[in-house]
C-alpha cells in the first residue's frame, strides 16, 4: 500500500484549511466553496481508494505508518503515527464521503455570508482534525484531533459572533466538553504511567490483555475515558450543550454536531473496546446511561418547537442507541448505527438548512405548514431521513441499524455487582420504547410542516447545488442498510465481515469470561424480537397521524401548562440543575475571594465582640461592666493589632515572610 | 584568571547595590546592566559559556531594553526623583537591612563551604544543555513556554483594558 | 578551567539575595522594587549554575533557561501593571498606595452588594 495516501488524506483539507485562512480576504466566495469541497472530495477519493486497497489485501494486518516522534523523554514517548484499520477505514469514509457532500451543500447555503473564507477555513480544519482523530494510532496523537474538533466546533457555533447568544452557546460547548476533555487527559495519563510510558493503542491494548494493569487501573482508566466520551457525545449528564450549539450555520450542524465529531466518543470507545471490555461495571454504566439518555431526549424531542432543535435532541437519542450498542459489547452494531445516522441525520439537517432558507429563517415549526405543495422534492428528502430516523421496517437504513442494537441488547446481561446482573431485556423494553417514541417525535414533525395549506410565505426555489447533496444522502439513507440485515431475513453481514480482522483479534484475546456475550448472529434472539422492533416505529407513525395528522386543529401543540413540559421545552432544566450546583457555588467562592474573607472575618469578629460587649454593658452596666469594658478594651486592640498586619502593602508582607524565613532557618540551626 | 573572578564578583555586588540606592530610574536601569554583564562574566568563569551568552543576550539585552522603555514612557523627572530622595532616608533602610543581614548571616552560616570544593575541570558547552533540553527536560521546556504564552497574555489583557477605559 | 568554586559562588550568591531583598523591602517605587527582584532572580540562578558547574551537570543551566524564562514573564507583566497604573493616573508608583484593590471603582462592579473595599481601616 502506497504510504504517502493517508498523509495526503489529512494533508488536503489541512492545506485547504490553511489556504483559506491566509487568503480570506481575497477569495471569492465561489472560489472558497470550490477549494473547499474540492479538497474534501480529493480526500474523499482518496479514501475510497484505501478502502480498496485494504479491502483487497490478502492478509489481515492493518496499515501503519509513523510519520515522527513528537516527544521522547525517560518515561515518555508519543508518536505522530497513523493507522489504517478497518474501524478507522468505515470513519474516514463517512468523514470524507458526508463531508464532501455537505461541503458541496454549503458552498451554495453559505454563498452569501461575506464570512464564506472563515467559515470553509474552519469546516475544513475539522475535517483535519477529525480524521487525525480517526486514524491516530497513538492515543496522544489522538487527542490532538480530538480537541482540534473540539475548536473548530467552538468556532463554527460562533460563527456569527455579532449575537452574544451565539457566543455564549459556543462557549457552553467548549467548556462543557473541556470537562469531559480533562476527565481523558487524566485518563490517558492514568494509562500512560502505568502501562510504560506509551499511548501506542496496540501497546495499551495488548498490555490490558496481558494483564499487565491492574483491574483497578483499567476500570479507572475506562471510566474517565468513558466520561471524555459521554462530553463529547452530549450524553447525560453533559448533554446541555448540543441543543445550543444549533446557534451554528445549519451545515455544521449537519458535519459536526450530527454526523462526525459528536460520534467520535462512540469512535474513541469502539477503538478501545478490549479496555472497556475489561472494565465491565463501566460497561454497564455506559449502557445505562445510553439508555437514560435515549428515553430523555426522545420526551425532550417531543415537546420542542424548534425544528433544529428537535434535530440535535434526537442526534442525543440516537447517540444514546449507540452507547447503549457499546455498552452491551457490540461495538460493530454501534459503528452501523454510526455510519446510518450519518447518513440520514445529515440529510435531516441538511433539509431543514433548505427549508429555514426557503421560509425566511424561520425555525418555528407551528409556523410552517403546508410546504409539501412548494417544496416537494425537499419534502420527500425530509420524508427518507425521517423514515431512516424512525427506522421503519424493511425500506430504511435506520431499521437495520437499530435492529441489530436491539436484538443484541435482548439476551445481554450486565454486571452490577460479583452475583448480581442488570438483564437486557429491562433496557431493550427501554431501548424500544425509545424507537415508539423517535418515530412519534419526528413524525410529529413531519405531519405538521408538511400538509395542509401554507401558512407562510415561502421564497425561491432550492438551488441544484443544494439538491444534489440531498439526493445522494437520501439515496444513502434509505439503500445504505442492505449491507448488513438480521439472519431471520436475509443473511447478509458484510458490514461485520469488513470488521471482522479487528473484531478477530480481540475476540481472540479477551478471556470468555471478561464478556458475558459476544453476540453478534441473532440466532439465539428469538424471532419476534425482529417483529417488535419492526412494530414499534410504525406505531409511532400511526399515533403520530392520529395525534397530529387526522386532528390537526385541535391537537396542534400538546398542552403547556404542565411545568414538566415547559422545562423540557426549554430543554433548560438541567441548565437550572447546573446552574443551582456549579455555577451558584462558583460565584459564591469569586465573591468571597473578591471580599477578602480573612478581613471581612477579623473586623467582623472584632465588631462583633464589641456590640456584644456594648450589650452587656447597658443591661448589666452594674456588675459585669467591668468586665465588658476591658473585653471591648482588649478586643478593639486585638482588632487594631490585626489590621495592622493585614495592611495590603506588599512590602510589609515580603518583610514577614523574610521574618518568617529568618526564624524557620534559625530554629533548624539551633535545633 | 583569579583576579578576574574577584574583580567581576565585586563588580556584580556594587552594581547590586548601586541599582538599589540610586534615586533616578535610568541610573538605576544601567547599573543593573553592568550588574548583569558582570554576572555573566561569572557565569563564563563557572565554565558555563551558554548561560553567560544568555544572560548577555536575553537579560542585559531584551529585559533591559524592556526597562528602558518603560521608563521612557512614564515620563519620569525632577519630582520623582525629589520623592525618592524622600522616601530613601536613612531610618528607612533600618529595618530593611537589618534583616538581609539577618538572613544573608544565616545563609552564609548553613551553606556547607568547603574551600576544596572546586567546580569540574571542563566546560558544559550549549550542546549539553540542548541536549538535555530536550531529552529529559522536554516537558519542563512546554511548561516554560505555557509560563511565557501567559505572561504574553497578561500583558496584553492589561494593555488592552488601558486602552478601552481612555 | 574554573577559577570560582562553589564556595566562592554560594557566596557570592547570598550576598547578591540579600542585596536584592534589601532593596525590595525599602524601595517604595514599583520600578525598583521589579529590578530588585530581578537581581534576587539572578542570585537563584547564579546558584543553579555552580552548582551545574561543580557537579559537572548541564541540568543546572537547564533550570537557569527556566528562570530566565519566569523572570522574562514576570518583568513583561509586571511592567503591563506599571504602565497600567500610570496611564489611569497614578501621581506615583509608590507601593503602599495600592493597598486596597477595590477593582475598578469607576465603572463599579455589578456583583458585588457591598461596593466598599475590603478596607481595615474603617473597622
Amino acid at each position: 500500500m502506497p504510504g504517502f495516501l493517508l498523509p495526503l488524506l489529512i494533508l488536503s483539507p489541512l492545506a485547504a484549511s490553511v489556504i483559506l485562512f491566509l487568503f480570506a480576504k481575497r477569495i471569492s466566495a465561489r472560489g472558497a466553496g470550490l477549494l473547499a469541497a474540492g479538497s474534501v472530495g480529493f480526500s474523499a477519493v482518496i479514501s475510497m481508494v484505501l478502502a480498496f486497497l485494504l479491502l483487497s489485501r490478502t492478509n489481515a494486518d492493518p496499515f501503519q505508518i509513523t510519520l515522527w516522534e513528537w516527544m521522547r523523554t525517560a518515561d515518555i514517548s508519543a508518536h505522530m503515527s497513523f493507522l489504517l484499520d478497518p474501524v478507522s477505514l468505515v470513519m474516514i469514509l463517512v468523514v470524507t464521503v458526508v463531508g464532501f457532500l455537505i461541503h458541496l451543500y454549503a458552498a451554495r447555503y453559505m454563498a452569501d455570508d461575506p464570512g464564506i473564507a472563515r467559515f470553509f477555513g474552519c469546516m475544513t480544519l475539522f475535517v483535519a482534525a477529525m480524521l487525525v482523530l480517526v486514524l491516530a494510532s497513538d492515543l496522544f496523537c489522538l487527542f490532538i484531533g480530538w480537541e482540534g474538533v473540539g475548536l473548530c466546533s467552538y468556532l463554527l457555533i460562533g460563527f456569527w459572533y455579532e449575537n452574544p447568544a451565539n457566543t455564549a452557546a459556543a462557549r457552553k460547548a467548549f467548556y462543557i466538553t473541556r470537562i469531559g476533555d480533562t476527565a481523558m487527559l487524566c485518563g490517558l495519563l492514568l494509562l500512560m504511567t502505568s502501562a510504560g510510558g506509551s499511548l501506542q493503542i496496540s501497546h495499551i491494548l495488548s498490555a490490558v490483555t496481558t494483564g499487565q494493569l491492574s483491574s483497578s487501573v483499567v476500570s479507572g482508566a475506562a471510566l474517565f475515558l468513558l466520561i471524555g466520551a459521554l462530553a463529547k457525545s452530549a450524553q447525560i449528564p453533559f448533554q446541555t450543550w448540543l441543543p445550543d450549539a444549533m446557534a451554528g450555520p445549519t451545515p455544521t450542524s449537519a458535519l459536526i454536531h450530527a454526523a462526525t465529531m459528536v460520534t467520535a466518543g462512540v469512535y474513541l470507545i469502539a477503538r478501545l473496546h478490549m479496555l472497556f471490555t475489561a472494565a465491565p461495571l463501566v460497561m454497564t454504566l455506559m449502557a445505562v446511561t445510553g439508555t437514560l439518555t435515549l428515553l430523555m431526549a426522545a420526551c425532550t424531542a417531543l415537546v420542542q418547537t424548534d425544528l433544529k432543535r428537535i434535530l440535535a435532541w434526537s442526534t442525543i437519542s440516537q447517540l444514546g442507541y449507540m452507547f447503549l450498542a457499546l455498552g452491551t459489547g457490540i461495538w460493530q452494531a454501534a459503528l452501523f448505527h454510526l455510519v446510518t445516522h450519518a447518513f440520514f441525520k445529515a440529510l435531516l439537517f441538511l433539509t431543514a438548512g433548505a427549508i429555514i432558507a426557503r421560509v425566511h429563517h424561520e425555525q418555528n415549526i407551528f409556523r410552517m405548514g403546508g410546504l409539501f405543495r412548494a417544496m416537494p422534492g425537499v419534502a420527500a428528502a425530509f420524508l427518507a431521513g425521517a423514515s431512516a430516523l424512525a427506522g421503519l421496517p424493511l425500506i430504511t437504513a435506520g431499521f437495520y441499524s437499530k435492529e441489530m442494537i436491539l436484538s443484541s441488547v435482548w439476551p445481554a446481561s450486565f454486571a452490577l455487582a460479583p452475583g448480581l446482573a442488570l438483564s437486557g431485556h429491562l433496557l431493550w423494553g427501554a431501548a424500544l420504547a425509545g424507537a415508539f417514541l423517535t418515530a412519534l417525535y419526528i413524525f410529529r414533525c413531519v405531519f405538521i410542516i408538511f400538509p395542509g395549506q401554507p401558512q407562510t410565505a415561502i421564497s425561491g426555489r432550492t438551488p441544484r447545488l443544494m439538491a444534489i447533496p440531498l439526493a445522494c444522502l437520501a439515496f444513502l439513507s434509505l439503500a445504505g442498510g442492505f449491507v448488513e440485515m438480521p439472519d431471520a431475513l436475509v443473511p447478509v453481514h458484510l458490514f461485520t465481515h469488513m470488521l471482522a480482522p479487528a473484531a478477530a483479534g480481540s475476540s481472540a484475546a479477551i478471556s470468555p469470561d471478561a464478556v458475558s456475550h459476544i453476540a453478534i448472529s441473532g440466532a439465539e434472539a428469538p424471532r419476534w424480537l425482529l417483529l417488535a422492533g419492526g412494530i414499534a416505529p410504525v406505531a409511532g407513525l400511526a399515533v403520530a397521524w392520529v395525534l397530529w395528522g387526522r386532528t390537526r386543529p385541535v391537537m396542534r401543540e400538546v398542552p403547556g401548562q404542565a411545568a414538566i413540559v415547559s422545562l423540557a421545552r426549554a430543554g433548560s432544566g438541567t441548565d437550572r440543575l447546573y446552574d443551582v450546583f456549579f455555577v451558584q457555588p462558583f460565584r459564591f467562592l469569586a465573591w468571597l475571594t473578591r471580599h477578602d474573607i480573612i478581613d471581612g472575618l477579623i473586623t467582623g469578629a472584632g465588631r462583633m465582640t464589641r456590640r456584644l460587649s456594648l450589650f452587656f454593658l447597658q443591661v448589666r452596666a452594674g456588675s459585669l461592666g467591668l468586665a465588658s469594658a476591658g473585653t471591648i478594651t482588649m478586643t478593639r486592640e486585638g482588632d487594631l493589632l490585626l489590621t495592622r498586619l493585614q495592611n495590603g502593602r506588599v512590602r510589609w508582607y515580603a518583610a514577614w515572610i523574610v521574618a518568617g524565613l529568618c526564624a524557620a532557618l534559625a530554629s533548624a540551626l539551633l535545633a | 584568571m583569579q583576579f578576574l573572578a574577584l574583580l567581576s564578583a565585586a563588580i556584580t555586588l556594587i552594581g547590586a547595590i548601586m541599582v538599589i540606592t540610586r534615586r533616578v530610574a535610568v541610573h538605576a536601569v544601567l547599573w543593573l546592566v553592568v550588574t548583569l554583564l558582570a554576572l555573566a562574566v561569572v557565569f563564563a568563569l563557572l565554565g558555563a559559556p551558554f548561560a553567560a551568552a544568555l544572560e548577555v543576550i536575553i537579560y542585559a539585552g531584551a529585559v533591559m531594553v524592556l526597562f528602558v522603555f518603560v521608563i521612557m514612557m512614564l515620563n519620569l523627572g525632577r519630582p520623582d526623583s525629589d520623592r525618592e530622595k524622600e522616601w530613601l532616608r536613612p531610618r528607612a533602610w533600618l529595618g530593611p537591612a537589618l534583616l538581609a543581614t539577618l538572613l544573608c548571616g544565616e545563609l552564609l552560616y548553613t551553606l556547607p563551604f568547603r574551600p576544596d570544593d572546586t567546580a569540574a575541570p571542563d566546560l558544559l558547552t550549549a550542546r549539553d544543555v540542548g541536549l538535555s533540553l530536550f531529552g529529559p527536560y522536554v516537558l519542563m521546556v512546554e511548561l516554560a513556554s505555557f509560563l511565557l504564552l501567559s505572561g504574553l497574555v497578561t500583558s496584553f489583557h492589561i494593555g488592552r483594558h488601558r486602552l478601552r477605559e481612555r | 578551567m574554573s577559577v570560582l568554586s562553589l564556595s566562592d559562588a554560594l557566596l557570592l550568591a547570598a550576598l547578591l539575595f540579600a542585596t536584592g531583598l534589601a532593596g525590595v523591602l525599602v524601595r517604595r517605587d514599583l520600578l525598583f522594587m521589579l529590578m530588585s527582584l530581578d537581581i534576587m532572580l539572578n542570585a537563584a540562578a547564579l546558584v543553579f549554575v555552580a552548582a551545574g558547574a561543580r557537579w559537572h551537570d548541564a541540568s543546572g543551566q537547564v533550570m537557569f533557561l527556566m528562570i530566565l524564562a519566569l523572570a522574562a514573564s514576570e518583568t513583561a507583566a509586571g511592567l503591563a501593571i506599571i504602565l497600567c497604573l500610570h496611564a489611569r493616573g497614578r501621581p506615583s508608583l509608590d507601593a503602599d498606595t495600592g493597598n486596597l484593590l477595590p477593582g475598578n471603582l469607576r465603572s463599579g462592579n455589578p456583583l458585588s452588594g457591598n461596593p466598599q473595599p475590603g478596607n481595615l481601616q474603617r473597622g
